[in-house]
């Protein structure tokens, strides 16, 4: 109902109160009615005005209008009010409201009845019983033009309708509001459960994440892909445990760096869907979040715990994972200054211009200028996260041909359990009693 | 072409970029933590600048900054670099092109 919001433009007007002939406070229509008045009214380019009062007698009516007409009843009249609407118009100039469903105004023009104060003073004091007889007045009283008891009891009834109505409506917004608040925590809470490696798996999530690789469907994956790592390494923990075969253990080891490879790809499809959530690291345990760096783990701080675990290790491998680990580091900086040059880039490009009047077209083309090439360099973050994942991807590929199998093994097995205990750690808190 | 290789052969590294492109910088950043000097050339700011992207393309560099040559040979973009420096190989190429020494 497009009307409505014209009508709540004035809502500070008690006139526009008036005008709602809600004949009942059971007939919702004639809202609708008083907005397609209020349309005609400011369509037709006239204001609304306090003369409306004095449409406001009732006296003489080319319909009767009974109070118990339905609805439909009433809005089947208001083509035939329309032309009853357009004779007042031209009648007189002085009037500037056209109430065309009621059209029980009176013929003679810009008969002063009452100032609006008076009448709404009068309408809090009146009786606000229902209001059975025909609205149909007297013609008797045409002649005085003012308002009888009638007139002033169906003007209360109707301000009561109106009234009534106007708070179902806010009780109404307010109920869609607390649900609203109640949906968002209970998102919020299906998040953080969602971190802490539960994963749950609705209708809706089905649906979404068959359709893209939007944030929530990459949730899904990583969350199906925690799983299948979590059995890897417990298959890879039997072999080692049960001291497999090199062989054997070779092959789990493959297995388990080929699952690797997924996950990385996986990252690099959600980085064209939606780079920041990537970035955001909402995907990962709160305590993993600590650590991030460029929407992952850092090689060269993996690389320094794993050193102590994988002893004994030979000379050249020794000096393999040192370089390894300055490698990575020196890589890590080179992309971490490069995102730093990125974030200077982007906060230079948002700033400069004039901040003075839009209005001109110059500043409007500046305007748009800039924000098109920030979209630019914000694109470009999509490859500085798919980098950081290729040299997490060349470091763990460069330790498994450093280290042999047994090691390897060993180097993958401490790296889960490394982040497992951040998860738990995670889970922990999230669940730790608050005051 | 022709320009792309005659840059690229007058200088141990050579490292094609574009002024804006932050991805360039890193890849410079890491090869002056090498000790490294590349000969560095912005397409944006060359008048054959356009051509020289899709020579670039043509050598298969996607996207087509940074472009790196190590001893006038083609090595690659962003990722290539980063590989070959993962596994010590970028440091070997730049020592055999004398553009380091260790």
């Amino acid at each position: 109902m497009g009307g409505r919001t014209a009508r709540t433009g004035v809502k500070d007007e008690k006139k526009a109160a008036k005008g709602m002939w809600s004949f009942d406070s059971q007939f919702q229509v004639t809202n609708t009615l008083a907005d397609a008045v209020f349309n005609s009214a400011k369509a037709s380019g006239q204001a609304v005005s306090p003369d409306c009062n004095h449409i406001g007698t009732l006296d003489k009516t080319p319909t009767s209008f009974a109070i118990n007409r339905s609805a439909t009843q009433v809005e089947s009249r208001l083509p035939l009010e329309k032309v009853q609407q357009t004779n007042l118009v031209s009648i007189s100039s002085g009037y500037t409201e056209n109430w065309g469903e009621s059209n029980m105004a009176d013929a003679s023009p810009k008969t002063d009845i009452s100032t609006d104060a008076d009448t709404d003073e009068k309408s809090q004091r009146s009786d606000r019983g229902k209001l059975n007889a025909v609205v149909a007045s007297d013609s008797s009283d045409r002649s005085k033009g003012s308002l009888d008891q009638k007139t002033l009891r169906r003007l209360a009834q109707n301000r009561e309708a109106a009234r009534k109505s106007r708070l179902r409506k806010k009780a109404y917004v307010q109920q869609l509001e607390s649900s609203r608040l109640k949906l968002t925590q209970l998102e919020q809470e299906l998040q953080r459960a969602r971190q802490q490696g539960i994963f749950i798996s609705s209708a809706g999530d089905q649906s979404h994440a068959m359709g893209g690789n939007g944030a929530m469907a990459f949730d899904v994956e990583y969350a199906r892909w925690l799983e299948e790592q979590n059995r890897l390494i417990n298959e890879l923990r039997t072999g080692v445990n049960s001291h497999a075969g090199d062989a054997e253990l070779r092959i789990i080891v493959d297995s388990v760096l080929v699952h690797y490879d997924e996950i990385f790809r996986l990252k690099s499809n959600a980085a064209k869907a939606d780079v920041f959530h990537l970035l955001s690291g909402m995907w990962k345990t709160p305590a993993e979040r600590c650590f991030l760096w460029l929407g992952g783990f850092r090689s060269s701080e993996l690389l320094k715990l794993l050193v102590s675990q994988l002893e004994p290790l030979t000379e050249q491998q020794l000096v393999g994972i040192s370089n390894l680990q300055q490698s990575s580091q020196q890589a890590e900086d080179a992309l971490s200054q490069g995102m730093e040059a990125l974030q200077q880039s982007l906060s230079e490009t948002l700033s400069t211009g004039s901040l003075g009047s839009s209005g001109s077209s110059g500043n409007v083309a500046n305007y748009m200028g800039q924000m098109a090439m920030a979209m630019g360099k914000l694109g470009t973050l999509e490859g500085f996260i798919r980098q950081a994942d290729n040299l997490r991807q060349q470091t763990l590929q460069q330790m498994h041909r450093i280290l042999t199998t047994r090691q390897s093994a060993r180097a993958l097995l401490a790296i889960h359990d490394y982040f497992s205990r951040l998860r738990a750690l995670s889970s922990l808190w999230l669940a730790r009693p608050r005051e | 072409m022709d320009r792309v290789r005659d840059l690229a052969s007058k200088k141990a590294a050579v490292i094609f970029t574009k002024s804006s492109c932050c991805m360039c910088y890193s890849i410079k950043t890491l090869f002056y933590e090498l000790g490294a000097s590349p000969a560095i050339h912005e397409l944006d700011h060359d008048p054959s600048g356009r051509d020289m992207e899709w020579a670039l393309r043509g050598l298969g560099c996607d996207p087509s900054v940074p472009a790196v040559f190590i001893g006038g040979r083609f090595v690659g973009s962003a990722k290539d670099v980063i590989s070959l420096h993962v596994d010590g190989s970028l440091k070997q190429m730049l020592i055999d092109a004398k553009a380091i020494w260790f």
